[in-house]
């Protein structure tokens, strides 16, 4: 990639250095504590799945049964599990019955603690070997397609809140030309303190995220690619209060991207920051270790921000985002950073600030394959007018070499979209990349004009603000407001109550491996 | 004097339209006359199918124009001036409106009450994000919006709003079988009356099947039911302050 803009390198070393001082002192909290979701993603990777007849999820059944009995948390849940396993001779999908059954873990305490550690390690061991073997499964087929994806990947959301129905969507976008496919979770799922089970056909404004959603779905993009010969990629949204377990479903069923942010539960779904910080953590080692490609929610301080004059704040976010990442053993190219074409159509040059943000990130992140996400805040119900707006997104995407592409959709701010909708996004965005598919490499940026000037003041204000927080501290940076202009309590928000101390004696030898494998320290 | 119209393509009456949409069926010949035979089926004229293309093996899109022949009474189609929707401000015209007329922040509380843990309508209204780009009450600058969430006892909600000097009160049911919210609602504006403090806050309730009516009924002062934003709870909760302090 070559470079364009001028930036200061000095500049951008600072942004990252203040990053990880930003970052450092999350990370030592971090360490000390597990959540119930981090127990429930664990206990999923050693086999726990299934639900009672009320619709318990398995894993929810143990840890609510260990939260509440004299043991607690604090030990993590699956050394018990295994410990059952061991016992009882059972393989986990009848153990699983048994509990589903009402047969409570906590009853009894573990009786051979070696042999209940050398069957947990067994049970993880097959656990990872199944994520491992989908990652290899991926990289296969991606060598096996080489060169048949668009560049950047075009995306295409599909939500129809029926798994059924959105296999018949998400096939016919696929076969047009669509190179990733994301199931739109239901209205809500994010505050849900588990995850549903099963195939679902009822949703709202989406479709829940299931293990077995995913492995339909899974199947479905995998018929077409076989067809096409062309890999189509899965993504789903390890956000909300099951980031971990959601991450690690994902990974069991080779999902190739994840939706997952560092802070978008904290701003967004005002989730509790402590819970979001060790959650976040355990998921991307997950997603790392799966060789899933993170997709971060910049996009979202655009909607709720103005995309001109807070455009500062996605730099800073996509430099926490990274800094976050690498924390948790993602490599740049597994680091989907966000970012969206959400200035306000009436701005005079408003094209050249768009295409001054999206340059800069590209060279900022030169490795990274950046996520773009296209016109939602001013599509109007105008669909003509939205069309060209989609137009001019697809131009800047294409023309400042971006990693994935979120096709506009004409029909935005009026439905979901249409069958045609989808085409139309498409069809429109495979012209406009085509017929410039050379033009980055024809064009450069005037010095002193409008695009560098812009990069280079968005630049330096990025790295004022991470200034700011880090004199404040990122906790305290929330708390005071200084992201996306929402408030919140360090002691606030969902889920504060799953957060739970490390003791003394606690033990995950998911964590430990995914640490090893990852070269990230304990 | 009837004042007949019809859509005007490039002649008075000539009654043209565009349209376009997809049919469940292959693309090809017997496509594209499957979407003529269709437009002239839905009572339009001259149909000339202009563009085909196969959305997938079994689906197709087209692009049609047409006539028609069916012209409406201008004199009998009616602003809809009930409509609050268009009525309602928007969230820039709230925040300039509080400005100006309060000159203060509006303190807003919200929860979803009883054993109710469904807080997609309230965090609907309430959450920076809102719905439907609707932004929600946290993102307004003349608004302190305090989301209490799910679960929360009508005893919790009141001592919280009396901590925080709230102006009004926002309350969520989503659930409503056995009528379990007719419960909830009753109950907090009962206990307020018992305080003493019904007059001191605006009492707001919203749900999937909460009507303005019913709302009023149970003593709220209004009630928002499906398709309401956070605007107009807003600019409703303003408004209503606004004049309660007139009424002092």
């Amino acid at each position: 990639m070559r470079k364009k803009l001028g930036l200061s390198e000095e500049k951008i070393a600072r942004g990252r250095e203040l990053a990880s001082a930003i970052v450092a002192p999350i990370m030592e909290f971090v360490r000390g504590y597990t959540t119930v979701t981090v127990e429930r993603a664990t206990l999923r990777i050693a086999g726990a799945d299934g639900a009672d007849a009320d619709g318990v999820p398995v894993p929810n059944k143990i840890v609510d049964s260990l939260r509440s009995s004299d043991s607690g948390l604090g030990d993590g849940a699956l050394l018990r599990y295994a410990d059952a396993a061991e016992r009882s001779a059972l393989p986990p999908e009848a153990l699983n019955a048994r509990i589903a059954e009402g047969f409570d873990l906590a009853s009894r305490p573990v009786a051979d603690a070696a042999a209940a550690r050398r069957k947990a390690e067994e049970l993880v061991a097959a656990g990872l070997e199944r994520i491992s073997r989908n990652k290899r499964r991926r990289e296969e087929k991606l060598r096996e397609f080489a060169g048949r994806n668009n560049d950047p990947l075009l995306y295409l959301i599909v939500a129809t809140g029926n798994i059924h129905e959105d296999v018949k969507q998400a096939q016919a976008a696929a076969l047009k030309g669509a190179d990733v496919v994301a199931v739109i979770r239901t209205t809500a799922q994010s505050l849900l303190d588990y995850v549903p089970y099963g195939a679902t056909t009822e949703g709202f404004g989406g479709t829940y995220a299931t293990q077995e959603n995913f492995r339909i779905m899974r199947a479905a993009l995998d018929e077409v690619a076989e067809r096409e010969k062309r890999y189509i990629r899965l993504t789903n949204y390890a956000s909300g209060l099951c980031m971990p377990e959601i991450a690690a479903m994902g990974a069991l069923e080779r999902l190739d991207m994840m939706l997952n942010d560092s802070m978008y539960g904290i701003l967004f779904r005002d989730i509790n920051m402590y819970r979001t910080f060790v959650d976040q953590r355990f998921s991307r080692m997950i997603n790392a270790y799966a060789g899933i490609t993170i997709n971060t929610g910049e996009d979202n301080y655009l909607t709720t921000s103005d995309a001109f004059e807070n455009a500062d704040t996605v730099l800073a976010s996509q430099f926490l985002n990274e800094r976050f990442a690498y924390e948790a053993g993602l490599p740049a190219r597994l680091m989907g950073l966000g970012h969206a074409y959400e200035m306000d159509p009436s701005i005079k040059d408003g094209f050249l600030f768009e295409l001054a943000q999206a340059q800069m990130a590209r060279e900022i992140f030169p490795e990274h394959p950046l996520k773009y996400m296209p016109p939602t805040k001013f599509m109007s119900g105008d669909v003509f007018q939205g069309l060209v707006m989609d137009s001019m997104f697809n131009f800047a995407s294409k023309a400042t070499g971006q990693g994935i592409h979120l096709l506009g959709m004409l029909t935005e701010a009026i439905h979901t979209p249409f069958m045609m909708d989808r085409f139309i996004g498409l069809e429109s965005a495979k012209y406009v990349m085509n017929s410039m598919s050379s033009f980055a490499e024809e064009i450069e940026f005037r010095e002193g004009g409008i695009v560098r000037s812009r990069a280079a003041e968005v630049l330096d204000q990025a790295v004022s603000f991470l200034e700011d927080i880090e004199k404040r501290g990122l906790l305290d940076s929330i708390a005071a407001g200084l992201f996306a202009e929402v408030k919140r309590a360090k002691d606030g928000g969902k889920g504060l109550d799953g957060l739970v101390k490390k003791g003394p004696a606690y033990w995950n030898p998911v964590e430990a491996e995914l640490e090893r494998a990852l070269g990230i320290g304990g | 004097m009837a004042h007949i119209v019809r859509p005007y393509g490039d002649t008075l009456d000539d009654g043209k339209v565009q349209l376009s949409f997809t049919l469940p069926v292959p693309d090809g010949p017997k496509g594209r006359d499957a979407a003529r035979l269709s437009v002239l089926g839905w009572g339009f004229r001259d149909c000339e199918v202009v563009h085909s293309a196969a959305i997938s093996d079994d689906f197709s899109f087209y692009v049609a124009y047409a006539s028609t022949d069916r012209g409406i009474d201008f004199d009998s189609a009616k602003a809809d001036a009930a409509s609050e929707a268009e009525a309602a401000m928007s969230m820039d015209e709230i925040d300039e409106y509080i400005r100006a007329v309060l000159g203060r922040k509006v303190v807003i509380v919200g929860a979803c009450t009883g054993f109710d843990a469904h807080t997609v309508g309230i965090d609907a209204i309430m959450n920076m994000k809102g719905y439907n780009h609707h932004y929600g009450l946290e993102r307004y600058k003349m608004i302190e919006a305090h989301n209490l969430g799910a679960q929360v006892p009508n005893e919790r909600l009141i001592e919280y709003a009396e901590k925080v000097g709230a102006d009004a009160l926002l309350v969520s049911q989503v659930v409503t079988q056995k009528d379990v919210h007719i419960g909830n609602l009753t109950e907090l504006i009962e206990l307020l009356e018992a305080k003493g403090e019904r007059g001191r806050f605006v009492c707001v309730a919203g749900g999937p099947r909460i009507g303005n009516k019913l709302a009023v009924e149970l003593g709220f002062d209004a009630g928002f039911g499906r398709g309401s934003y956070a605007n107009d709870v807003a600019a409703f909760v303003a408004k209503k302050i606004e004049s309660k302090a007139k009424d002092r």
